[in-house]
C-alpha cells in the first residue's frame, strides 16, 4: 500500500445468505490495488461478482471476511465523507425532479447553498452538453442523455472517486461509443479514478488502463491486463491493430475463465 | 395561435362523446318513462327532477326566501368536506410515523387492510349517539373513519415501495433517514396518496348521506332523500340525489386539480 493506491482490497471474501442451503460464494479472495487517476474495468461472464466487487467499494454491502480500504479509510468511511460518486445502469433519475434538480440532489443533501447548486449544476450540464436541458424532466430525455445526467450527478460534488455499474448497457452501440469518447474526456478533465463494471470487451479496452478479468462461481480475479495505449484515445484508437490485439488477449481469458 | 387553437379543438372533441353518452342516457331515460307509463314513485322523468331543481335554484337565489336542498347540500358537503381533511390528514400523518419504523408499520398494516374491509359505514348510529344526532362531528367523525384507512395504507405503500436503486443512491450520499423521507419517500409516495384521495372522495360523500340517513338535522341530503321520499315526492328526493352526485363529482375534480399542481412531472394522458 502506498499513497498513490485508492482502492486496495485483500483477500477479500463476499458470501451471499451464510449457513444456508441458498449459500452462494460471490466473491473469492480478491486482491487487487487501484492507484489514484486509474481507469479500471472489472469484466466477466454473469455471475463473476463484478458488480458485487464494485457494490463493496461503495460500501453498499459489507464483506464476509477480508480487508478493503477506500481512500486509506473504511469503505465505511470513505461513503460518509463522500468519497465516491456512483452511477447505475439504469440512470436512476427522480422522476419528480427536472434534470438541473436532479444534479443538485448530491448537493442538496450535502448541504450547498442554493446559489451554489445552481452554478455547479449549470457548469455540470455544460460538461455533458446538456445545458438546454436543465429544465426538463427525465421522461423527455433519451437514454443516452439520462445516463450523462446520472454522471453529471454523479459529478457534481466533485468525488475523488467514481464507480459506474454498467453504465452504458442499455444503450445500442452507436449512442454507447460516443458515450465512451464523452466519458474518457470527462476523466481527463477531471482526474477522477474510475472503476467500471461493464460486459463489453471493446468497452473495456477502449477506455481503461487496466482491465480485470474475473471468472464466475466462485467470483475471482482470473486476470489484470494492462492497456498501455496512449490517451487520448479515440476513433483511430478503435481501429488499431494495438487495439484489436488487447480485445483478442482479452477474450481469450475470458473464454478460458468461462470453461474453467 | 393556431397551434392553441388546435388544441382546444382536440380537447373539446375528446369530451364529446362523454357528452353524447350522457345526452343520449337522460334522452333516453325521459322517453321510457313516457313510453311506459311508469309510476313517479319508481321512477320520476328527468324533466321533472330538473323543475324541483330549478325551482329550488330560484328560491336560492330570492333573497327573501331560503331553499332547503341548497341548505341541506351545504350541511352535507361540510361534513363530508371535515371527515375527508380530518380522516385523510390523520391516514398520511399516522402513515409517516409508522413507515419511519418498520417493524411498527409491518405490525399495523394487517389491521389497517382488516379494518378496511369492513363496513364502517355500520358504525354510523354509534357516532351518531357519540357526538349527537344533530351535532355535524357525528358524520364527520363516520366520513373520517371511512377514508382514513386507504389513506393510511395507501401512504405507508408509497413510502415503503421505494425502487432500490433509488434508496441506494440516497446511502451513497450517506443521507440521513430524514432526508431520504423528504427527498426520496415524500415524492415517491405522492401518485400512492393521490389515488387514495380520490377514492377517499367519493367514499366521503358516501359516508356524510348514508350517516345523516341514520338521522341529523332537517337540512341536509341525507335527511331530506328519506323525508321527501317517505312522503312520495320523489323528484325532490331525486334532485337531492343528483345533488350529492354533485358534490362528489366537484371534491374529485379538486383532487384531480390539486395533483397536477403537485406533480407537474406527471405526464398528462
Amino acid at each position: 500500500m502506498n499513497a498513490s493506491s485508492v482502492i486496495v482490497s485483500e483477500h477479500l471474501d463476499k458470501i451471499y445468505n451464510p449457513n444456508t442451503h441458498e449459500r452462494v460464494i460471490a466473491l473469492q479472495d480478491i486482491n487487487l490495488t487501484i492507484n489514484k487517476g486509474e481507469f479500471i474495468s472489472l469484466i466477466g461472464p454473469s455471475g463473476c461478482g463484478k458488480s458485487t466487487l464494485l457494490r463493496l467499494i461503495a460500501n453498499l454491502i459489507e464483506p464476509t471476511a477480508g480487508m478493503m480500504s477506500v481512500n486509506n479509510k473504511t469503505p465505511h468511511q470513505a461513503r460518509l465523507d463522500r468519497d465516491y460518486g456512483m452511477v447505475f445502469q439504469a440512470a436512476t433519475l427522480y422522476k419528480w425532479r427536472t434534470v438541473s434538480k436532479n444534479v443538485q440532489l448530491p448537493l442538496e443533501i450535502m448541504g450547498y447553498s442554493g446559489s451554489e447548486r445552481k452554478k455547479i449544476a449549470q457548469s455540470m450540464l455544460n460538461m455533458v452538453e446538456l445545458s438546454d436541458f436543465g429544465d426538463h424532466y427525465p421522461w423527455q430525455l433519451s437514454g443516452g442523455m439520462q445516463q450523462r445526467v446520472a454522471i453529471a450527478r454523479a459529478l457534481a460534488f466533485d468525488p475523488s472517486l467514481l464507480l459506474m455499474d454498467e453504465p452504458f448497457g442499455a444503450l445500442d452501440e452507436f449512442t454507447r461509443e460516443r458515450m465512451n469518447q464523452e466519458i474518457l474526456r470527462i476523466w481527463e478533465q477531471t482526474g477522477t479514478t474510475v472503476v467500471f463494471v461493464t460486459h463489453s470487451i471493446a468497452e473495456a479496452v477502449f477506455l481503461s488502463s487496466r482491465v480485470v478479468v474475473m471468472s464466475p462461481r466462485p467470483g475471482r480475479i482470473k486476470s489484470i491486463v494492462d492497456i498501455d495505449l496512449p490517451y487520448p484515445r479515440d476513433f483511430e484508437t478503435r481501429q488499431s491493430s494495438e487495439f484489436f490485439s488487447k480485445v483478442a488477449d482479452v477474450r481469450v481469458l475470458l473464454r478460458d475463465a468461462h470453461e474453467e | 395561435m393556431t397551434n392553441r387553437r388546435q388544441q382546444i379543438t382536440k380537447s373539446l372533441s375528446y369530451y364529446i362523446p362523454t357528452i353524447l353518452i350522457a345526452v343520449s342516457v337522460i334522452l333516453a331515460w325521459e322517453l321510457l318513462v313516457r313510453a311506459f307509463d311508469v309510476q313517479q314513485f319508481i321512477l320520476p322523468r328527468p324533466s321533472n327532477i330538473a323543475a324541483e331543481f330549478l325551482s329550488e335554484v330560484e328560491l336560492f337565489l330570492s333573497p327573501n326566501e331560503s331553499s332547503i336542498l341548497f341548505e341541506s347540500t351545504r350541511a352535507t358537503l361540510w361534513s363530508a368536506f371535515g371527515g375527508f381533511v380530518i380522516g385523510c390528514g390523520f391516514g398520511i400523518l399516522i402513515a409517516l410515523i409508522t413507515a419511519r419504523f418498520t417493524v411498527l408499520s409491518e405490525a399495523t398494516m394487517p389491521f389497517a387492510i382488516a379494518a378496511n374491509s369492513v363496513p364502517i359505514v355500520a358504525f354510523a348510529p354509534i357516532m351518531n349517539n357519540w357526538f349527537g344526532l344533530t351535532n355535524p362531528l357525528s358524520k364527520m367523525a363516520i366520513v373520517a373513519i371511512i377514508v382514513f384507512f386507504p389513506a393510511m395504507i395507501n401512504t405507508v405503500r408509497g413510502l415503503t415501495l421505494v425502487e432500490k436503486h433509488e434508496l441506494e443512491l440516497m446511502h451513497s450520499y450517506a443521507a440521513s433517514p430524514f432526508k431520504i423521507l423528504r427527498a426520496l419517500r415524500i415524492p415517491n409516495a405522492l401518485p400512492y396518496i393521490f389515488s387514495a384521495l380520490r377514492v377517499a372522495s367519493a367514499l366521503a360523500v358516501i359516508g356524510a348521506v348514508v350517516g345523516e340517513f341514520f338521522g341529523g338535522p332537517r337540512a341536509t341530503l341525507g335527511v331530506f332523500i328519506t323525508q321527501e321520499a317517505s312522503s312520495f315526492d320523489f323528484a325532490r328526493a331525486w334532485a337531492a340525489i343528483v345533488m350529492a352526485s354533485l358534490i362528489g363529482i366537484g371534491f374529485y375534480a379538486v383532487v384531480l386539480l390539486a395533483e397536477r399542481l403537485i406533480m407537474p412531472w406527471q405526464r398528462t394522458v
